[in-house]
């Protein structure tokens, strides 16, 4: 039953994301792209690991897929019906994820991946938070000063074009 | 634990299909005549002038970013939150760090005028 | 007796029990998902019925007249009176449309506002399913609504949709962040995410320790939903009716049963993180009170909403956006950080309580003071006459 789920997911999954490169219209591709953050929440659910799937779902479709599609709308004329945006390279383009895509299969099957062994324990999301404050804090504490960084930057970057 | 999912799998094809079926049963029983005058995009009565586009403001992008950031910091308290009773006092002086450096962030969109709304 | 005591969790063991005489495994879960499916995914649906007439009764009351009253006693069909008319009315879809993302998004919604109701604690033991992870799981449900608003928006191909979709949007975000803060604070309290076990930890209603929580949760969700005074995209004279401007018929319906959903859930989510959830006089002795007194509490958070509908001016956008980021966000992570402050403290748990309480309250007259100050201070640059002082 999981082999078959994990099929579904993994397909809706990765049509959803050839979509995003090959639709025509810009705002569809965005459209597919939350179905794919949806696909990769429910694998990271068959993967037992829940955090991660809420996680996923409430910063990659509840926010980066709105600022995507903000950042679409900034760009000049993609509402005027006229010009609507099209995408024009889509044949290019799919041909080209096909190669990447019999690529990426092929070496991801040929690697021995290190598997670790057992069941994940039912208090994992205490551990993550334990790992945190404890073996992984500088990343943590990094991570707190790249977001500051990034966001200073975004708005140095808008107000100079306002001025 | 992954049933739990299974049955938000299943809820959620049920959530979804209600209103499919709802809208299904609405459009055997409405009536359909379109014609130009219906059909034509509404602007408060009167004949639409302009192309339909709107000068976007950099502002809401603005607002998504700094949404972003804080919506990222958020998850990084959940679990933090959830170890928090059986950690030591380190626990606590490295999330004070954290939110400090946030909070900086946030001062600084706010000097700058970042979170206004013109 | 006993099997009254705990009605419905033994309801459910017995109607297990009966379907396994003659299904195998498999299909007594099938069957009780559906089962429990179509029950939690009709309460939207539940709620907009009932909470559509409670709310024209109360603001009529409000605005000192009577309400509907005139399709059956007091009014109560009329709300079945607005669904039939609405599964009637012609279904307009403008000219150049995006059809597919425009019929999409009230789907989206509507199984949104559906979703949330997987998790909600109605008693000991009755739930949908008691997820881990499950109020982080609510705020997921919802960013979910935030992307639909813009599908509508879009696929409107009508600027003041588009615009009044942006504006709903940076509403809808900059409100979430308050949200998942005070649901953060909670969490640390209660040391879980799990819905069920942050009732259970309430032995005093967490109302009482974390006010600042509160307040916060309930203005940042009052945002979330659409209610006034944070109604601006709604108000019948604004920016004509937003974002669902080009809905019509069921569509529309949709939209305006995820908003009534959406209503009932918060004030559920409310009652349960706040409130002390099913927990009350005797629900441990006899668990079957457990609904009663959640649906108690939850009307109750609703009627309180309500009568602020009915009550307070509105916001501006830029108030209410101002509002979210430089007052709700500084205070909830102060209160945040209080809290895990005090937790640390080797204290009996009732002083520590106390301890959160009174910086909590802190924490109110500050933010009332600036709240004051700045009030004053743009009331004599607009050369008002000055406020009398005395604003804490």
């Amino acid at each position: 039953m999981q082999q078959v789920m994990f099929i579904v997911i993994s397909a809706v999954t990765l049509i959803s994301g050839a979509l995003v490169v090959t639709t025509r219209s810009l705002f569809r591709s965005a459209l597919w792209l939350v179905l794919a953050f949806f696909g990769i929440a429910g694998l990271f659910v068959l993967l037992n690991a829940e955090f991660l799937a809420v996680a996923q779902i409430l910063i990659y479709v509840g926010a980066i897929s709105i600022l995507i599609i903000f950042a679409i709308m900034l760009s000049r004329g993609v509402m005027d019906p006229e010009t609507r945006r099209f995408n024009d390279q889509w044949g290019v383009v799919a041909g080209f994820t096909a190669v990447l895509l019999v690529l990426l299969v092929a070496i991801l099957t040929r690697v021995q991946w290190p598997l670790a062994a057992g069941a994940v324990p039912a208090d994992a999301i205490q551990r993550l938070g334990a790992d945190f404050v404890g073996p992984y804090v500088i990343p943590f504490e990094v991570a707190s000063v790249l977001l500051v960084a990034a966001m200073i930057g975004a708005i140095i970057i808008a107000r100079e074009r306002e001025n | 634990m992954l049933s739990q999912y299974a049955f938000i799998g299943v809820f959620a094809i049920i959530a979804f299909a209600l209103p499919v079926i709802g809208l299904v049963m609405a459009w055997l029983l409405r009536p359909k005549k379109p014609n130009p005058a219906k059909n034509a995009t509404y602007e408060c009565g009167m004949e639409t002038f302009g192309d339909t586009w709107v000068q976007f403001k950099a502002q809401y992008y603005l607002y998504a970013l700094v949404f972003v950031v804080f919506d990222v910091e958020a998850i990084f308290v959940f679990p933090w939150a959830v170890a928090y009773n059986k950690l030591g006092l380190y626990a606590l002086v490295e999330m004070v760090l954290f939110v400090l450096i946030l909070l900086g962030g946030l001062l600084y969109a706010w000097q700058k005028k970042a979170l206004e709304w013109h | 007796m006993d099997y009254v005591l705990d009605f419905f969790v033994n309801l459910g063991r017995s109607w297990t029990t009966w379907l396994g005489t003659f299904l195998p495994e498999w299909g007594v879960t099938i069957i009780n998902y559906l089962v429990g499916g179509i029950i939690l995914v009709l309460m939207p649906v539940i709620a907009t019925l009932t909470l559509t007439w409670m709310e024209r009764k109360v603001i009529g009351r409000i605005q000192n007249r009577l309400g509907p009253n005139r399709v059956g006693p007091w009014g109560i069909f009329q709300a079945i009176a607005d669904a039939v008319k609405m599964l009637i009315k012609e279904d307009i879809i403008p000219d150049a449309a995006d059809r597919p993302v425009f019929n999409l998004a009230p789907i989206l919604i509507a199984g949104a506002a559906a979703l949330v109701w997987a998790v909600m604690p109605f008693g000991k033991g009755v739930i949908g399913v008691d997820l881990n992870v499950g109020v982080l799981y609510l705020v997921a449900v919802g960013s979910i609504t935030t992307v639909s608003v813009i599908m509508a928006g879009w696929g409107s191909n009508n600027k003041f949709a588009l615009i009044g979709a942006f504006r709903g949007v940076a509403q809808l975000l900059s409100y979430e962040v308050p949200m998942i803060l005070s649901i953060a604070t909670v969490v640390l309290l209660a040391g879980s995410m799990s819905t069920m076990r942050i009732v259970e930890a309430q032995q005093i209603p967490f109302i009482f320790v974390l006010p600042v929580a509160f307040i916060a949760y309930f203005l940042a969700s009052a945002a979330e939903v659409g209610r006034a005074p944070f109604d601006l995209l709604e108000a019948d004279s604004e920016i004509v009716a937003g974002y669902f401007i080009e809905y019509s018929g069921l569509k529309f319906g949709w939209f305006y049963i995820a908003e009534y959903g959406n209503l009932f859930a918060v004030s559920a989510i409310t009652a349960t993180l706040f409130l002390g959830g099913w927990r009350g006089p005797f629900s441990h002795q006899a668990p079957v009170l457990g609904p009663l007194y959640f649906i108690i509490k939850t009307v109750l958070v609703v009627f309180v909403m309500m009568w602020i509908r009915g009550t307070w001016p509105r916001f501006r956008i830029d108030q209410m956006l101002g509002f979210a980021w430089k007052v709700l966000v500084p205070a909830s992570l102060a209160n945040l950080l209080w809290v895990a402050i005090v937790l640390k403290i080797a204290l009996p748990t009732i002083v520590q309580w106390a301890l959160m309480l009174g910086g909590n309250l802190l924490i109110l007259v500050i933010a009332a003071g600036m709240l004051g100050r700045a009030a004053k201070r743009h009331a004599e640059q607009r050369n008002l006459a000055p406020l009398s002082s005395g604003a804490a």
